[in-house]
């Protein structure tokens, strides 16, 4: 039986460090990066909750559509990074100030 | 200590590490490196926690997928000098205060969450998520189907047609 509580530490932790990051870098990737982490920490928390209740797998069927869902938002988002930079090459956030197309 | 707790307090102390460089990393290409490490020792703790499925989804979606596409990101995005490219950090004061007040705040309630029970941890069958993700979650499945392909056809519009401000 692996300790429950380190697993949920360890997800808060990661939660603060992407939440850090999305706040603090100055590049469209870095923000992304910081995304993929928070997601990953509630990941960690639907599996270590599964443990309560381990022959439904709730947990487990909710961290796999999480995981779908975080393909699309990367996807997406860096199809966006790409299209800003390329037009107003720059990919730090603040820079980009305009909404006129 | 067996052998188990070793490997799961290494791995965690590696995520949280890996995790906790990126913060202080400026080089975006190193930064997804550590996020590479990061991610794979998560894997490693699902394989402890007896989640194989996710695991395997973990290593294959996330350091094999996710992972590529934002290296790409990377290469197109920085102009091709030789020299690595730095990020500047800004908002430092107040990035700082949000992430140690919300981790003081997790850190203070969560010993009240009871620990689940021990029920003693058993391998679980591969093929029970197999069977619930065809019966009981077939509509997100099929939903989930939609919004990967919305999403590959979303990306590819926003991409195209590419022109320049200057």
């Amino acid at each position: 039986m692996v300790p429950f509580h380190y697993l949920l530490y360890l997800a808060s932790f990661l939660f603060c460090t992407g939440l850090v990051i999305v706040i603090i870098k100055r590049n469209a990737i870095m923000v992304l990066l910081g995304i993929e982490l928070m997601l990953n920490a509630s990941n960690l928390n639907l599996v270590a909750f599964n443990q309560g209740h381990p022959e439904e797998l709730h947990g487990h069927i909710f961290a796999l559509f999480v995981i779908i869902v975080a393909v699309c938002e990367a996807a997406v988002g860096l199809a966006i990074v790409v299209r800003v930079y390329r037009y107003f090459h720059s990919s730090v956030p603040d820079e980009i100030a305009e909404l006129k197309g | 200590m067996n052998l188990t707790e070793i490997f799961f307090y290494f791995f965690i102390l590696l995520a949280a590490i890996s995790a906790g460089a990126i913060v202080f990393s400026g080089d975006v290409f190193k930064s997804a490196l550590l996020l590479l490490t990061c991610l794979l020792s998560i894997a490693a703790l699902y394989v402890l926690s007896f989640a194989e499925f996710i695991a395997v989804t973990q290593i294959l979606i996330y350091a094999g997928g996710i992972l590529v596409i934002i290296i790409f990101g990377i290469m197109l995005t920085t102009k091709i000098s030789g020299q690595a490219l730095t990020v500047q950090n800004t908002n430092i004061f107040s990035g700082g205060i949000a992430g140690i007040g919300l981790l003081t705040l997790l850190v203070r309630y969560l010993p009240d969450i009871p620990p689940a029970e021990s029920k003693g941890l058993q391998p679980q069958d591969i093929s029970v998520i197999g069977l619930k993700i065809f019966s009981l979650y077939s509509l997100p499945f099929e939903i989930a189907g939609l919004l990967l392909l919305v999403a590959l056809v979303g990306a590819a519009v926003i991409t195209s047609h590419l022109k320049s401000k200057v």
